[in-house]
Order: structure tokens, then C-alpha cells, then sequence
């Protein structure tokens, strides 16, 4: 399927007092047309950088792209004049957040925030912006929508909110909306009702979505491809399904089986992965991962190892990533 | 009651089934609105008669979504708010009936894990400084030296080294801040910790770790667990029976094994099935009831039974009869008429 967004060799940094922070290391990933593609990984990882970093929305002075090329609709974002880009962000590509209520305006009503967009991106009148809005509300499953655009922010829900959020990174027809822990602050029941809207959407509207997420369930449900992050690199890449049931990248390994599953006996003892995530100012020789990884071999602790084929579609950053064991616990 | 196979703290210690803690009927009702512009102040029934009982080295999960009222649940079983009404019975006293002084000596006995160890730590004291605190103002251990020691024993027993002592708390990881609150709620000695949240706002690799750690704690001093948390595949893990709150009621409790392996109420099933499984493969052949609308406000609940508005197996008599917790089977309770 055709490329929509490619992304090559992303490097964006952070200049602290601390040190340089490598928040994403030479990253390179790609969504086609149409698909759900998941960043997972903890906090720290650079997963959300890497979005922000596609929008061109990362805090200077402090933080700085400094390498990599990031390509949508054959056209290098990272070369546009920021007035070009301006038109891509919200038009061509949409963006929700975990907490909605900082992304909306609290003094405006919905219906403003809505038809703004619409109005600028699209040169829309305002009667038809207005009926526009109505009609996205009723597309993220909010009724009444006449009465609701006269609302502000706090009059909804922490899911309705979200839906508007939803409604709004749709608004201008995107060919890709980058979604970041959308659910994360949600209750589970609203979760599932939230991701049920945009998994249908996606497919309805043929939108693209790239999913910001730590939850391993919420990717299991929802991703066709999947790219788990470590440490400011992708380690491991496959489609979703290949990388549950064979995963190639310790750090994947333990993250699978560090959480309890409701499908499962449930097991004496969870096996987590030992150790804390690295600083990113101070990471150590070879690989990111050895000083947690209980496969590690001297090699890791000198050598980094190189993202590498392990069969079609499936990539990993180990030296060992043809030796792992498979993934259900001993 | 018992974990794979095994018997549970209590049995294998044989202390007595008596409960350690016996909540009974208790609720909690918030005034809101009203005061300076008139107007009737609305009443928000947080926990609306709440009954349950843990037995000494049990764990008792408490889940359900924001604002169900298992957060005030647990502040009320600590007095860190006063109960409208109900009784809690810990240790065999009624909490109500105790002088401020005993219960002082009372609280000492239960402790406290939040969600958010960062909140709860003094950024200006050291590790050492915020464990030994308590231990001072309490006099457990009134001697200087005898109480840097105890220290590094709390330490240890949380899992985190010597050195950790002079570290500040925003030099220390999510997990490390997890780890200290644990060892200062250690510090009093407990028979009871309520454990509010307590993984929720750390990485998935960690979680693990600290899940790993309470068990172990629980297992060396008897600890008992009141695990409020929404997370269902955790309490799963950790506890020995589960209560499923929905706008301030139980709507079902019972042993862990008969909650997650036959359901009776609406909402666990919902609940449950919400949860996405981490596997794809699973997930593709899984079946999921989502359920509509959201979780009505607590200022104005439903009338009769509060799920019905999202209940997709509601009849008309659900609108107005209010569905009393009654026993499906032995040991297995669920507030629902059409069971």
C-alpha cells in the first residue's frame, strides 16, 4: 500500500542543564494509507516527541530536530516554511491528545473552536461551517448537536470531550490523525467506547492513524502495525500480530510479560523487567536495554546493535533477536 | 478464596476468620452548591451503604470507574473523612465510638499508598528524613541511631538501596517514589494498607515490580490489602476478593476466582469485557460488549437501580426497584433483579 508518512532517521534533541537529552535517536518509521500504526513504550521514550516532531511542535528553544527527513504526501516537512506547514497541521494531518480538556479552549464554545478551523483551513462561510460542525458532532456520536455547539468545554464529559477532540482532528478531511494516548485518561468502559469511534471512523473515512500508546491491550485491538520504542529508538517493528506471538527484542519480551492478563491462569508471581529506564543524558555503550536485559551478552554491552530483518515485516534491534525464547513464561 | 491452589495468609497462619476490618452500611454524602447566592445545596451520595469484610492477611480489591466512590471508600476507613453513616469496625473496634487519642494509636495500625507517590513525598526532605518521620513524631523509635537503622531496614524491605537514604524525592524514578511511600507506610508497623491506586501511574514494566514487592510484603507481615484500583487484569493478580463499585454501591462481591470466571452482574461483564487481552490473536475472536452513554452524575442518579440507563439486559422494573446485594450463591453476591 502506498507510503502516506515516512519518516527517516528522525534525531530530535533537548538541551538541558543536564546534558543533551536524545529524546529520538536516528528513528525511522512509516504509515501507509489507511492504516493504524501504534508507537508503544513507556514514559521517557520519545514516542511522543517523535509526534510532536512530525507536527514540527517541539518547545524550542530547548528542543530541536537536528537530523532526519520526515516525508508526507512526498513532500519533507522539515524543509517547508513554516507558513506551508501551518496549513498542514489540523488540514492535513489531525491531532488528539491524552487530556482534551488542556487542548480546548475553556472561555470558547465548541461551536467556535469547530468552525475556526474549518473556516480558515477551508475557507468555509460561516453558515457553512456551522452545519459542517453540527454534522461532525453527529459523526463522533454526540446528538443534538445544534444545541451542543453553543456549550463550553467544561459542560461535557471527559469522553465527550474527547469525541469533540475526535470531531475536530476530523474536521478538514486528513488523510492522517496522530493520536496520543487518546484513552489514556479515560474510564475503561469510555476507553472502549472511544476507540470503537475512531477504529470505525478510520475504516469508514480511510483515515490513517498513528496511535501514541503504553497500553499493550489497547495496541493488541486497534494496531496493524506496531514499532516499540526504547530508550529514543524503535527496537522492534512487525505487524501486530506477528509481534505478540513472536517477539524478537528482550525489551518487548518483557513488557509482554510483565503485565497479568484476564485470559490467562492467573500466575503466582508476575515477572517484571528489573532495573529503571535509562537516563537519556547518560545512556550507555552498546545497547540501551543490556543493563535490564537478562539475554545480554558482553557483545551488547560494547556493540549497538543495528535495527535488522528477523523475517518479512518484522525487525529487530538485537543480537540475539533469532535466539529469544518464545513468549510464554516458563 | 485461595490462591491457585494455595491456602490464603489467614488459613496458613491460623489466625481466626474473624475480619480485621468489617465495613458495614457506611455512606458518605458530600454537600455541594448552596451557601453564598442561596440556593438548595444538592446532595452527592459518594458512597451510598457500602458493606463489606476482610479477614487478617486477605487482600480485598475494590474496582470500578471514576467517581463510583472506592477512593472515599477507602478515605472513610482511614477517618481521613467522617462517614455520614455505617459503621467501621477494624481490629474489633468501631472507629466512631474511639477518643481522638485512641484513634490516633488506631491510624498507626492503617496506612496509606497513594497513586501519585510524588504528591505525597516532601520534595524537601531526603528519602531518610521522610521515612524517619513518622517514627520519630509517633516515638516508635525515639532513639537517633536505633532509627537510622530501622531506616535502612525500611529501605531494604522496599527494595531500594542504602545510598537511596539522602537522595530528594524528584531525583528518584516513579517506581523509586512507589517504593519509598511503601517503606514509609511500613514505618508504623500496619496490619492494614489501603492502597489507592497504587501502580497506576507507573510504567508497565514497573508495575510489576511494585505488585511483586506488596505481595512479598504481605506474605512476610501478614499485611492486609484494601486495593482500590481500576484496573481489572491487577486485581486479578492481587486480590483475594473483589468488590465491583458502580456510583457509590457494591454491585457485586466475591472471591476473585468466581468474579473473573462467572460474572453475574451487567457492569462486571461489561467491565471485563472492555479490557483489551495484549494479544491480537485473542482480541480478533473476542466478543465486546461496549456499553453506551457514560456513568450518570452521582448529584442526580437514576432512580431504582443506577445501572439501568447502560444496562443492555434492563426491563422496566429495573427504573424503579433499587436492587438489594443479595447472595446468587454462596460466598457470591450481586445487586441485580434479573439474576
Amino acid at each position: 500500500m502506498e507510503v502516506l508518512l515516512d519518516v527517516r532517521g528522525l534525531r530530535t534533541q533537548f538541551h538541558t542543564s543536564a546534558g543533551v537529552i536524545r529524546a529520538v535517536d536516528g528513528v525511522s518509521w512509516d504509515v501507509r494509507k489507511g492504516e493504524t500504526v501504534a508507537l508503544v513504550g513507556e514514559s521517557g521514550c520519545g514516542k511522543s516527541v517523535s509526534a510532536l516532531s512530525v507536527m514540527r511542535l517541539v518547545a524550542a528553544p530547548a528542543g530541536r530536530i537536528v537530523g532526519g527527513e520526515i516525508i508526507f504526501k512526498g513532500r519533507n516537512l522539515l524543509a517547508l516554511p513554516e507558513e506551508e506547514m501551518r496549513r498542514i497541521r489540523g488540514r492535513d494531518i489531525g491531532m488528539i491528545f491524552q487530556e482534551p480538556m488542556t487542548s480546548l479552549n475553556p472561555v470558547l464554545t465548541i461551536g467556535r473552536q469547530l468552525t475556526e478551523t474549518l473556516e480558515t483551513h477551508l475557507g468555509m462561510t460561516s453558515a457553512q461551517a456551522q452545519a459542517r460542525a453540527v454534522e461532525l458532532l453527529s459523526l463522533v456520536g454526540i446528538p443534538d448537536g445544534a444545541r451542543r455547539l453553543r456549550q463550553f468545554p467544561h459542560q461535557f464529559s471527559g469522553g465527550m470531550r474527547q469525541r469533540i477532540m475526535i470531531a475536530m482532528a476530523l474536521s478538514c478531511d486528513p488523510a492522517l490523525i496522530l493520536a496520543d494516548e487518546p484513552t489514556t485518561a479515560l474510564d475503561v468502559t469510555i476507553q472502549a467506547q472511544i476507540l470503537e469511534l475512531m477504529k470505525g471512523l478510520s475504516r469508514r473515512l480511510g483515515v490513517a492513524i498513528l496511535m501514541i500508546t503504553h497500553n499493550l491491550g489497547v495496541v493488541a485491538r486497534y494496531a496493524d502495525r506496531v514499532n516499540v520504542m526504547y530508550a529514543g529508538k524503535i527496537v522492534e517493528r512487525a505487524t501486530a500480530r506477528e509481534l505478540y506471538a513472536n517477539p524478537r527484542h528482550p525489551y518487548t519480551l518483557g513488557l509482554l510479560r510483565s503485565v497479568p492478563r484476564l485470559d490467562e491462569p492467573r500466575r503466582a508471581k508476575l515477572q517484571p523487567i528489573p532495573g529503571q529506564p535509562p537516563d537519556l543524558s547518560r545512556l550507555p555503550v552498546g545497547c540501551s536495554f543490556a543493563p535490564r536485559c537478562a539475554y545480554a551478552i558482553d557483545r551488547c554491552r560494547e556493540q549497538e546493535p543495528p535495527l535488522d530483518t528477523v523475517t518479512i515485516d518484522h525487525v529487530s534491534a538485537c543480537w540475539l533477536a533469532k535466539d529469544l525464547p518464545a513468549p510464554v513464561p516458563a | 478464596m485461595s490462591r491457585t491452589g494455595e491456602e490464603t495468609m489467614a488459613q496458613r497462619d491460623g489466625h481466626s476468620l474473624e475480619p480485621i476490618l468489617d465495613v458495614r452500611n457506611l455512606v458518605k454524602h458530600f454537600q455541594v452548591g448552596g451557601g453564598l447566592f442561596g440556593g438548595r445545596p444538592a446532595v452527592v451520595k459518594a458512597v451510598d451503604g457500602v458493606s463489606f469484610q476482610i479477614r487478617r492477611g486477605e487482600t480485598l480489591g475494590l474496582v470500578g470507574e471514576s467517581g463510583c466512590g472506592k477512593t472515599t471508600t477507602g478515605r472513610c476507613i482511614l477517618r481521613l473523612e467522617t462517614p455520614t453513616s455505617g459503621e467501621v469496625v477494624f481490629e474489633g473496634r468501631d472507629l466512631a465510638t474511639l477518643s481522638e487519642r485512641e484513634l490516633r494509636a488506631m491510624r498507626r495500625r492503617m496506612q496509606v499508598i497513594f497513586q501519585d507517590p510524588y504528591s505525597s513525598l516532601n520534595p524537601r526532605m531526603t528519602v531518610g528524613q521522610i521515612i524517619a518521620e513518622p517514627l520519630s513524631v509517633h516515638r516508635i523509635v525515639p532513639d537517633r541511631a536505633a532509627r537510622a537503622a530501622r531506616v535502612q531496614e525500611l529501605l531494604s524491605h522496599a527494595g531500594l538501596l542504602p545510598a537511596m537514604a539522602h537522595r530528594y524525592p524528584h531525583e528518584l524514578s516513579g517506581g523509586q517514589r512507589q517504593r519509598v511511600g511503601i517503606a514509609r507506610a511500613l514505618a508504623m508497623e500496619p496490619s492494614l494498607i489501603v492502597c489507592d491506586e497504587p501502580v497506576s501511574a507507573l510504567d508497565v514494566s514497573i508495575q510489576a515490580q511494585i505488585i511483586n514487592l506488596l505481595e512479598e510484603l504481605q506474605a512476610e507481615f501478614g499485611l492486609t490489602y484494601l486495593f482500590v484500583a481500576h484496573d481489572l487484569s491487577v486485581v486479578r493478580h492481587i486480590s483475594d476478593l473483589v468488590a465491583v463499585m458502580y456510583l457509590g454501591k457494591i454491585v457485586e462481591i466475591t472471591d476473585r476466582k468466581s468474579l473473573y470466571e462467572d460474572p453475574q452482574h451487567p457492569y462486571t461483564k461489561a467491565l471485563l469485557s472492555a479490557v483489551p487481552i495484549p494479544d491480537p490473536a485473542v482480541e480478533a475472536g473476542r466478543e465486546h460488549v461496549v456499553l453506551g452513554g457514560e456513568v450518570p452524575s452521582a448529584l442526580n442518579p437514576p432512580s431504582g437501580c443506577v445501572f439501568h440507563p447502560r444496562c443492555p439486559i434492563a426491563v422496566a422494573e429495573c427504573r424503579t426497584t433499587v436492587p438489594e446485594l443479595r447472595e446468587i450463591r454462596p460466598t457470591h453476591r450481586a445487586a441485580c433483579i434479573r439474576l
